[in-house]
């Protein structure tokens, strides 16, 4: 069995059923990309993961280790090593970052506000932040600005791969982190998920275009079409798609050039 | 779906605010208001004849008024059936050690000394009616600055305190004033002189702790020309199953070019009726800012009000109120402009929890020939469920027409997007709702000093946390 498994699932929004049975595995070390053109699913598989309530399971599995997921809250599953990095990160605003990732961290350490034991002392925690904010060039005084308030879209997806530099989840799902990034961030971005890749830890790319796929080298490539997995394979099946785009399952013209370059 | 793991923390909750120790009263007048308990509780504090008279007038006026039938529903409040004035211990005590140990186990649980040994320049601490336990920084002292119990300051300062008392906020204002003028007891009396300023906030912890007990503090705060001052002034009650009415009253007098702030954290037990009136006098170029936290009590009424007086004076009300089931919060500000050139800002956050209502009422007037004033109001408001209630009610009379009068007003609930967002780092649903509220109201925290953020954020974790599940 894989460390991390998706089997036949299916999900709908709103009464419509989005993903008609996906199957997926991934196991630690792995860097897959899920590729799909617009209304594919994309989304619904990286929310339904992690367990958004707008979005409703009709069937199937999903296991982390062997221990199933869908039945558990967002917050469990995390604690369990799930991450997503989200498309689009929410503003939370009059809340630090230093306090957002310092709760979060908590939780993971089931500090409750009880055991002072448990609780994330001020000076581990810079040491855990040192690195991961050197390699994405984030500065100090970020610590003190709110969630996401004001941030470029390049600080967001930052932001998102810090979280998950600190977190260190066994199973990381990043939907589109390379959208909204100029080319430093896309590097930085790159460059920390690349430090991060190999060992203990699963990636899921879910992305339209493959330029995060140069830089951060897919060992699986799947293909996801209207909610079912259409072609799986190894990196070539990137490359084939920036030549042909999804025109083989869609009606998508210039398809090849929109999913070579981000519009 | 599985739920978030219930956290239990009414017993904690009853522990930490809610534990009474055995009455032990010196002196409790009877329960409800004649004039011969307000004889008697005059007799009884020693106080000049002038006092006597006005409190008699003022419960005369008191009868005479009828109840408000605007803002809560003050129906259940039966006067007959409290006790208008204790005494819990016959004289005041100067240092720690003096304290009854009943009552020092009371403020050992509040951490009155510990604050006091962190920062705190002086500490007047009302256990009941009476100040018991008083003490001032020697520097101040020297400075000139008085900072008592209201009662020592009507008998140790005769002539600034008759100067001054009740002509900010007069027995005939409203029927609560009224009441609090027939009965008042304790509270602060702060004067500070002119170019005086006191860099650390001077500090009074407030309790109820009697079954059915009114408690009618009355502070007066004078600052003199080019003075500073903030004041703090926190308050938990115990829990109690019939209900207790705290009905206090402010007066403040900014002169020119001084400079006042008065910060209130409220957490009365659910069954309180918190009906205060505030308000502040600033003359020329003065600043006045009320830091208003409401948490806590079944009804409060409360809007801090600021009479701009002389030209170059400003005003601001900063407040939060949190009301959960069964609560309704009904409190705002009143900025008065009298003369040109003064401005005044009002910022309103509310929340909403489990049933509970906040209400922003608030009133901005400009009287004619106030010209070139600016007024902004902003109130947010933030409900954590279908059940729960906010509305607002913003007056402006304006008679004036080259006036810059701004206002805004919103409503939200917490997101599922922020929930989710915040759960899917692994923190809970209680702590992601917790978080999404302390950060609203950072605006309000941010103002407050630094024990009593950490207090406040605590105040609203008790409060998130009662209705998991």
């Amino acid at each position: 069995m894989a460390d991390f498994e998706i089997k036949d699932l299916r999900v709908g929004v709103e009464g419509r059923e989005i993903l008609k049975g996906v199957s997926l595995q991934v196991n630690r070390g792995e860097v897959h990309a899920v590729m799909g053109p617009n209304g594919s699913g994309k989304s619904t598989l990286s929310n339904a993961l992690m367990g958004h309530p707008s979005y409703q399971v009709l069937g199937g599995e999903v296991l982390l280790n062997g221990q199933s997921l869908l039945e558990l809250q967002p917050d469990q599953r995390a604690r369990l090593g799930l991450y997503l990095a989200f498309q689009y990160p929410i503003v939370v605003p009059g809340v630090t970052m230093a306090n957002f990732l310092r709760t979060a961290l908590n939780a993971q350490r089931g500090y409750d506000g009880k055991d002072k034991a448990k609780a994330i002392g001020p000076k581990e925690f810079r040491e855990l932040l040192a690195e991961p904010m050197n390699t994405l060039r984030i500065d100090k005084s970020f610590l003190s600005r709110y969630v996401n308030e004001g941030f470029s879209g390049g600080e967001k997806k930052r932001a998102e791969i810090l979280q998950m530099a600190v977190l260190r989840p066994t199973m990381a799902l990043l939907d589109e982190t390379d959208s909204g990034l100029d080319i430093d961030s896309i590097k930085y971005v790159s460059e920390s998920i690349n430090s991060m890749r190999g060992g203990e830890l699963g990636i899921l790319i879910i992305t339209h275009y493959t330029r995060i796929l140069k830089f951060i080298q897919p060992d699986y490539v799947h293909v996801l079409v209207n909610g079912q997995v259409v072609r799986s394979g190894g990196s070539e099946v990137a490359d084939q798609l920036e030549n042909t785009g999804y025109s083989e399952w869609v009606d998508e013209p210039a398809a090849a050039a929109a999913v070579a370059e981000e519009v | 779906m599985a739920v978030a793991p219930r956290i239990n923390v009414g017993d904690d909750y009853k522990e930490k605010y809610g534990f009474f120790d055995p009455e032990n009263y010196v002196f409790k007048a009877k329960r409800g208001l004649s004039p011969e308990i307000i004889q008697e509780i005059s007799w009884m504090k020693q106080e000049p004849e002038w006092m006597a008279k006005l409190r008699l007038r003022a419960l005369d006026i008191f009868r005479k008024k009828p109840m408000p039938t605007w803002g809560a529903d003050l129906s259940k409040i039966d006067f007959e059936n409290i006790f208008y004035y204790l005494k819990s211990s016959e004289k005041q005590s100067t240092s720690w050690e003096d304290v009854p140990d009943d009552i020092k186990r009371t403020f050992d649980r509040l951490g009155v000394p510990q604050a006091e040994r962190k920062f705190l320049a002086g500490v007047a601490a009302q256990y009941e009616s009476e100040v018991v336990y008083h003490s001032l920084h020697k520097d101040l002292e020297k400075k000139g600055v008085l900072f008592l119990d209201t009662d020592s300051g009507l008998r140790d300062h005769p002539e600034l305190f008759q100067e001054y008392f009740g002509t900010v906020i007069p027995a005939a204002d409203n029927k609560f004033a009224a009441l609090n003028t027939a009965a008042w007891s304790g509270g602060s009396f702060i004067y500070v002189p002119k170019g005086v300023k006191v860099d650390i906030p001077l500090q009074a912890y407030f309790r109820i702790n009697a079954e059915n007990m009114g408690q009618f503090e009355r502070t007066l705060i004078i600052c003199d020309e080019d003075s500073f001052v903030h004041y703090i002034e926190g308050c938990t009650a115990p829990i109690y199953t019939t209900d207790s009415l705290h009905s206090a009253v402010v007066e403040i007098i900014v002169k020119k070019g001084a400079r006042c702030r008065y910060t209130t954290i409220q957490n009365w037990s659910t069954n309180v009726y918190n009906l205060v009136t505030k308000r502040a006098l600033a003359y020329e170029g003065a600043t006045m800012e009320w830091v208003d936290g409401n948490l806590g009590s079944a009804v409060t009424m409360k809007y801090p009000s600021v009479y701009l007086m002389e030209p170059g004076a400003k005003g601001d009300v900063l407040s939060i109120a949190f009301a959960g089931k069964g609560q309704h919060q009904d409190a705002g500000a009143k900025m008065v402009h009298a003369a040109p050139n003064t401005t005044s800002t009002i910022t309103s956050k509310s929340i909403s929890k489990a049933g509970g209502r906040t209400s922003y009422r608030g009133l901005v007037k400009v009287q004619p020939g106030s010209s070139h004033v600016k007024s902004f109001v902003k109130c947010d408001a933030l409900l954590l469920d279908d059940q729960s209630i906010s509305d607002t009610y913003p007056y402006i009379e304006c008679d004036e027409s080259e006036v810059t009068i701004g206002h805004e007003a919103t409503v939200s609930k917490v997101s599922d997007e922020q929930l989710f967002y915040l759960m899917s780092r692994g923190i809970s649903q209680v702590e992601a709702e917790t978080m999404i509220v302390n950060g609203f109201i950072e605006p309000f925290t941010k103002e407050l000093p630094l024990e009593y953020a950490v207090e406040l954020n605590r105040l609203i974790q008790l409060e998130m946390e009662g209705s998991v599940g």
